[in-house]
């Protein structure tokens, strides 16, 4: 059993007391993560299949994935809630196999649905849960005491919390998952069903954690504006790692941009464009008119419009975009994140490079 | 504000900081220590629940209130002195004593499948500490409810006829508490293999009022068929009922007129009953556990 996270066979070959700087500190780190479930008739459904992840010590780590697709099995299997079915995981430098209870006591959890007791005070929330984790009484009512005004709630602490706002439980849950000092906080869907405004707040107060006391957190999430903030991202789809990287990165792994145009007749227009542009290129017609992906897209509508002006086609409006990181999302799982609003359809082909083969699961 | 004294996340393998709970290596009785807290952990949370309900507690203990004068009080006139050995209010009373702390001994296997609905279960199933702890503490809690609960009601006793005596109410809370153990515990094994608090609430309703009338608590069995006395020999409230007429005997003599639980014709001594208590309630707990633990 490997106690520790890293490259254990680069650190091997390091005589004497392993030097700090020989591997990088990983916070999380799983290779060749499974779990599955047995299902009805002997099949087994695999909710993880083959989960290599590494997120580094103080990161904020973005785990994206459309839904069904294991986000909350493998939140489950880090916090060593769920024992995985194969593969080896280390969390805070505690494998979640061999040492769950470790792994319990140095991460921290907000669940989706969370759940606080309704009859009892803020304080006396937080006082239950630090007992619950060991601590003492009286490091337990100075942490209580940290925690809420870390989460700007000192003021509330003897309301009930059936008196609290949406917003503000989610808070007191924040500071409930902090009062043991976790290394690694994992939060699932922290910011869902809040308003605009208890949305920022609670961000607020992840990067006041990452800033100065280096914590390394874990957020799923399905807002890709919140995702684009955190320092790395990696998408899950159908159970396994399909990309990870920098939202830059990922973003300029597309390389693209989007152009698109609205003329008076697009079907003619779709003909000059893909006259025009280089070869290879899919030209896409949809009701929203004429898109491509070019390099460098601004600088070919200018082109684009004189080519169209020379066959008579009038054009309404031009534009070019960077991908987003809904591009992203899409490019590698085949599924905009928004899938139950909005979902693109697959009748009309999309300007997508080949590599976006995505087989849906039956 | 000052950042909090949060300590920075070292390496893997590090020392962690001081203070923190749970550290790298622990000994055998920092690890217990560990667990009781989280036992205390529970047991305290039900405390401030109950003080936190304040009406709740009172209606609860309203109802065995009503039954002791309302029933009590009608039959009274019906049933012949002779008949019990003392009024039919006094031989009422450890029925109704029972009938207290089965109440709240009932909440807790109710709260253990809320708890899992709402979330708040996987909360303390996050907490490093083990599941048999958290059952524990559950136990723990509804029991020392119960108990708190049957000794209020115990102030009643000089008006149906049971003296105040400091060393009988310490006798009969310790019985009480230790009834209130094993129906929690059975409660807990019931409500571990249930996920509907619906079906939880009507398989309870079904079981515990013939327990109730069968526990020799509102009415004698002597007189009853054979089947429903081996019924009776079976039942956890029987003995609870059993050893608080016993202890209420000890000071009002007619007590013991009734015969409660026989083995064979004869009746078991009551270190026997409270044996069978308790070892029913800790074969019900661990059977709980090793039920809680399998559940992901």
């Amino acid at each position: 059993m490997q106690p520790t996270a890293g490259d254990d066979s680069r650190s091997r070959t390091t005589p004497g007391p392993r030097p700090a700087r020989a591997r990088p500190a990983y916070a999380i780190s799983t290779r060749g993560l499974v779990k599955s479930y047995p299902g009805a008739d002997g099949t087994s459904t695999h909710a993880v299949r083959g989960l290599d992840l590494d997120v580094l010590e103080g990161e904020t780590f973005a785990f994206l994935g459309p839904n069904g697709a294991g986000k909350s099995t493998t939140l489950a299997l880090l916090c060593a809630l769920t024992r995985p079915t194969a593969g080896r995981a280390t969390v805070a430098g505690a494998d979640v196999l061999g040492r769950p209870d470790q792994v319990r006591s140095r991460v921290g959890m907000l669940f989706q649905h969370s759940a606080l007791d309704p009859d009892l005070t803020a304080e006396q929330n937080l006082y239950i849960h630090a007992r619950l984790y060991g601590l003492s009484r009286r490091h337990t009512r100075r942490r209580v005491t940290e925690t809420l005004e870390t989460v700007a709630l000192a003021d509330r602490r003897r309301s009930l919390v059936r008196t609290l706002s949406g917003g503000m439980r989610r808070r007191l849950e924040l500071a409930r998952g902090l009062l043991h000092a976790p290394r690694v906080l994992f939060l699932d869907e922290p910011t869902t069903g809040l308003d605009p405004h208890a949305r920022a707040q609670v961000w607020e107060h992840l990067r006041v954690l990452r800033d100065r006391q280096g914590s390394t957190l874990f957020v799923t999430t399905h807002y890709l504006e919140e995702a684009e903030h955190c320092d790395r991202l990696g998408i899950i789809d159908h159970g396994r790692l399909v990309a990870q990287g920098t939202p830059a990165a990922m973003k300029a792994a597309i390389g693209d941009d989007r152009v698109a145009l609205r003329t008076g007749d697009d079907a003619a227009a779709r003909q000059v464009v893909a006259r025009t542009v280089p070869p290879g290129r899919t030209v896409t017609l949809d009701t929203e008119g004429v898109s491509v992906r070019l390099p460098d897209g601004s600088a070919w509508i200018p082109r684009l419009c004189a080519a169209l002006a020379a066959h008579g086609v009038a054009v309404h409006a031009a534009s070019a975009a960077p991908p987003t990181l809904d591009d992203v999302f899409f490019h590698h799982t085949g599924r905009s994140i928004h899938a139950a609003a909005a979902p693109r359809t697959p009748t009309v082909p999309l300007a997508d490079p080949p590599a976006s083969a995505t087989e849906e699961a039956p | 504000m000052t950042a909090p004294a949060l300590p920075a996340a070292d390496a893997p393998g590090t020392r962690e900081a001081p203070g923190l709970p749970a550290g790298a290596r622990r000994g055998l009785l920092p690890l217990l220590r560990h667990e009781l807290r989280a036992v205390h952990a529970l047991v305290h949370r039900d405390l401030l629940r109950l003080r936190a309900q304040p009406t709740h507690t009172a209606l609860m203990l309203l109802q065995p209130v009503l039954y002791l004068f309302l029933l009590g009080g009608g039959l009274a006139a019906l049933i012949p002195h002779s008949a019990l050995g003392v009024g039919y209010r006094t031989y009422l009373f450890p029925g109704i004593l029972i009938m207290t702390v089965q109440a709240p001994a009932i909440v807790v296997g109710i709260r253990l499948i809320t708890d899992r609905q709402s979330g708040y279960l996987r909360e303390l199933l996050m907490a490093p500490v083990s599941r048999p702890t958290l059952l524990l503490g559950s136990c723990a809690g509804g029991t020392l409810v119960s108990t708190i609960q049957g000794a209020v009601l115990l102030g009643l006793g000089g008006a149906v006829g049971v003296p105040y005596d400091p060393l009988l109410a310490a006798l009969l809370i310790a019985c009480m508490m230790l009834a209130s153990f094993t129906i929690t515990a059975l409660t807990l094994l019931l409500a571990v293999s249930l996920s509907r608090p619906e079906t939880f609430q009507m398989l309870l309703g079904l079981v515990m009022m013939p327990l109730l009338f069968l526990s020799g608590g509102f009415f004698p069995l002597e007189n009853m068929p054979g089947w429903t006395r081996a019924l009776t020999a079976a039942n956890p409230l029987a003995y609870g009922v059993d050893l608080l007429r016993r202890s209420i005997a000890l000071r009002v003599p007619g007590q013991a007129d009734v015969v409660g639980i026989e083995w064979s014709g004869r009746q078991p001594s009551p270190f026997l009953e409270g044996a069978v208590l308790l070892v029913a309630g800790v074969t019900a707990l661990l059977w709980a556990a090793r039920r809680f633990s399998r559940v992901e």
